[in-house]
């Protein structure tokens, strides 16, 4: 058994994802986190709201809760206040979590609770068959957008980066070697953290524009993403359509919101013990 | 030593949580429950409990779910039009059997309303207002000394049944200063079930009928909690027989326990020739309306429901083997008559009184009903 498997609860398995699907990358890379970490996997709990990516938290020998479509950050927002010395992931698809949980997105970003975002987005709502999703390339063509896309999406960087998230960053599933590192590198993190990882939805998104295996769909990625330094070479023009990667933010100057609550009540507390009030 | 003090009703709601072990409160500002949020985070810091507010209400019952599964007791307040945002949650938690109590301060009309309003409108949306099949507990109280006790019993309820829990009030009884008396600690019941060790994931494996243990998070052994329906592991599962089971065992946890969970209150029934049906605020007026039927030698009494779900059915059909009328009152345009309906006798004459103005009752309307329907 390797090292990681420690962390995958084999009794749930099969996943219900389509074969070559980028979930099962991601799943591995998550879990390699985890014991490159060597977390006590009873210390772990892993959070999801509805979607592909939402069935993630089955598989993993952790505690695990699956919630409601967009809210997974809600409930995780809640057990970390409730155990701030707990690891708390979520995992969110991409319309889960810029369309319906956009909110919750922007607000845990803000507050910068220290809840662990793995945002996996593969441009479209998989599980639903094939909608577009607030992450959908302009002029996809997708089941509710037949003649092609004409709304912008969202550039996650940039919305998380403007609600002043402490830990963003983005990789694909191309790359386990850094994406594990990356995921794990947001775990150490005391903030909160997103880490948006581009991922391969060939059934629902590939089919319908020209990618229908795995492997044209992956390329795809490969072409489409560049680490950061060559991105910013690059003109304007030349951005729009390309998606940079690795870490855009890591600060923790802020504190983290647990920390700050915990502490900020301490005087409070403190006092009414002394006045006999508690 | 009880202390007499002059309360508002949201504040009864808020001592009385915290006295029930309350330690985790997520909310969102809606009039006129807002008293229960501004008294939590101002006490709640000073007992080292969490208090947070949140972005929404779907937020705020998320919150609640997640931290009651990190094994906190927790509670959220809102209004009607919160608390119909937070109906996809009260389904999650029904689902996944998770304690939570959610306080519905009830205002008038759909949509905004009228916000400073009083109305006994969510009376159904309490019932039903989550989509599919569950199980709810309700409960509303009328006077001072209930909203304390009816709280403490909502938490009781939640954590003996693992059950969200609905505490009903209205906008007079949330905002009214009132004369109460909070009980000394120790003189209540205080249900607070421990953890019991988990050494599986079997954590639904028990018999119909049967209550469940309290099970959450980072007790030695990682679990899986699921919104969607699942087996007694917890994993997802569609096979119609566990679904049938788990849709029994969800049930029957409350429909085995009606004893413990229906609390009504009786006054001057045992001669009556009219009941009057009431609740929450109307139930007030209905009180003082009985007792000057008596004065005027009108034989009336008052069947007021504490619990308003699961339906007290069972008591009140008793009443109708003797009593032969049956008044309803409640500040809606008719919801819980059909309830009355439904359970009375084809000879028991059903007659209402309703309203949804934003007016309460008075006793001397109430009075008036009474006279005109015993004429
Ligand atoms: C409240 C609610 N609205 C809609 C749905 C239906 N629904 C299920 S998954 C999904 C979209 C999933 O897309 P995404 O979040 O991108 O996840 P993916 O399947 O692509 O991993 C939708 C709309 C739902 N379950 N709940
Ligand atoms: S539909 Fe798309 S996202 Fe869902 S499992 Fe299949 S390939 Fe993966
Ligand atoms: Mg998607």
């Amino acid at each position: 058994m390797r090292d990681y498997e420690k962390y995958i609860r084999y009794r749930t398995f099969p996943t219900p994802w389509c074969p070559g699907c980028g979930d099962g990358v991601i799943l591995k890379s998550i879990a390699m986190a985890f014991a490159e970490l060597k977390l006590d996997p009873d210390e772990i709990v892993v959070v999801a709201g509805i979607g592909c990516s939402g069935r993630m938290p089955t598989f993993f020998n952790t505690n695990t809760l699956h919630t409601t479509h967009g809210r997974a950050l809600t409930f995780a927002t809640g057990i970390k206040l409730a155990k701030p010395e707990k690891l708390v992931v979520v995992i969110s698809g991409d319309g889960d979590a810029t369309a319906i949980g956009g909110n919750h997105l922007i607000h845990a970003a803000r507050r910068n609770i220290g809840v662990k975002m793995i945002l996996i987005n593969n441009g479209i709502y998989g599980m639903t068959g094939g909608q577009v999703s607030p992450l959908t390339p302009p002029k996809f063509f997708t089941e509710t957008t037949p003649y092609g896309n004409i709304e912008p999406h969202f550039n996650v960087r940039k919305l998380l980066t403007a609600a002043e998230a402490t830990f963003v960053a983005r990789e694909t599933i191309n790359r386990l070697a850094q994406l594990k590192q990356v995921i794990k590198k947001s775990f150490q993190h005391k903030g909160f953290s997103v880490v948006e990882v581009m991922s391969n939805c060939h059934v629902n998104l590939g089919r319908r524009n020209k990618m229908k295996s795995p492997l044209v769909m992956t390329k795809y990625i490969r072409d489409i993403t560049m680490n950061m330094a060559d991105f910013e070479k690059l003109s304007p023009e030349e951005q729009a359509p390309k998606y940079p990667l690795g870490i855009f933010e890591q600060n923790s100057a802020r504190l983290e919101y647990t920390d700050l609550y915990y502490n900020h009540i301490v005087p409070v507390a403190q006092q009414a013990g002394a006045k006999g009030e508690k | 030593m009880s202390q007499r003090k002059v309360l508002q009703g949201n504040i009864i709601v808020a001592k009385a949580a915290l006295a029930a072990g309350c330690d985790f409160f997520a909310g969102y500002p809606i009039t006129p429950s807002s008293e229960i949020a501004q008294y939590m985070s101002k006490e709640m810091p000073k007992m080292e409990r969490a208090f947070i507010q949140m972005e929404d209400e779907i937020a705020s019952l998320g919150a609640c779910i997640g931290a009651s599964l990190a094994g906190k007791k927790t509670m959220t307040a809102t209004s009607g039009p919160g608390f119909s945002l937070m109906q996809e949650h009260v389904g999650m938690a029904v689902m996944a059997e998770v304690p939570v109590v959610i306080v519905n301060v009830m205002r008038g009309g759909p949509s905004t309303g009228m916000p400073t309003k009083p109305a006994q409108a969510d009376m159904m949306q309490a019932r039903w207002g989550t989509h599919g099949d569950h199980p709810i507990i309700a409960v509303y109280p009328a006077f001072s000394e209930e909203i304390f006790s009816e709280t403490v019993r909502a938490f009781n309820m939640a954590e003996k049944y693992w059950n969200p829990v609905i505490l009903l009030l209205d906008e007079v009884l949330g905002k009214a200063h009132m004369d109460v008396e909070i009980p000394e600690p120790g003189s209540y019941e205080v249900y607070w079930e421990k953890t019991h060790q988990i050494v599986d994931l079997n954590i639904y494996d028990r018999k119909i009928g049967e209550n469940p243990p309290r099970i959450d998070f980072f007790h030695g052994y990682p679990i899986h909690i699921d919104g969607l329906e699942h087996d007694a592991h917890g994993w997802p599962s569609f096979d119609a027989k566990t679904v049938d089971k788990m849709q029994k065992l969800r049930m029957q946890k409350i429909y085995q326990n009606l004893d413990d969970i229906i609390k009504y209150k009786e006054y001057f029934l045992d001669d009556a020739e009219v009941i009057v049906f009431s609740f929450g605020i109307s139930a007030r007026s209905a009180l003082a309306a009985v007792k000057t039927a008596r004065e005027q030698g009108i034989k009336a009494g008052l069947f007021q429901a504490l619990t308003i779900w699961p339906f007290p059915r069972a008591a009140l059909q008793e009443k109708f083997q003797k009593i032969k009328k049956v008044l309803t009152v409640e500040m809606n345009m008719g919801q819980m008559k059909y309830e009355v309906e439904r359970i009375a006798p084809g000879d028991v004459e059903k007659q209402t009184l309703l309203r949804a103005n934003g007016m309460p009752f008075s006793p001397d309307e109430v009075l008036n009903a009474i006279k005109e329907f015993v004429k």
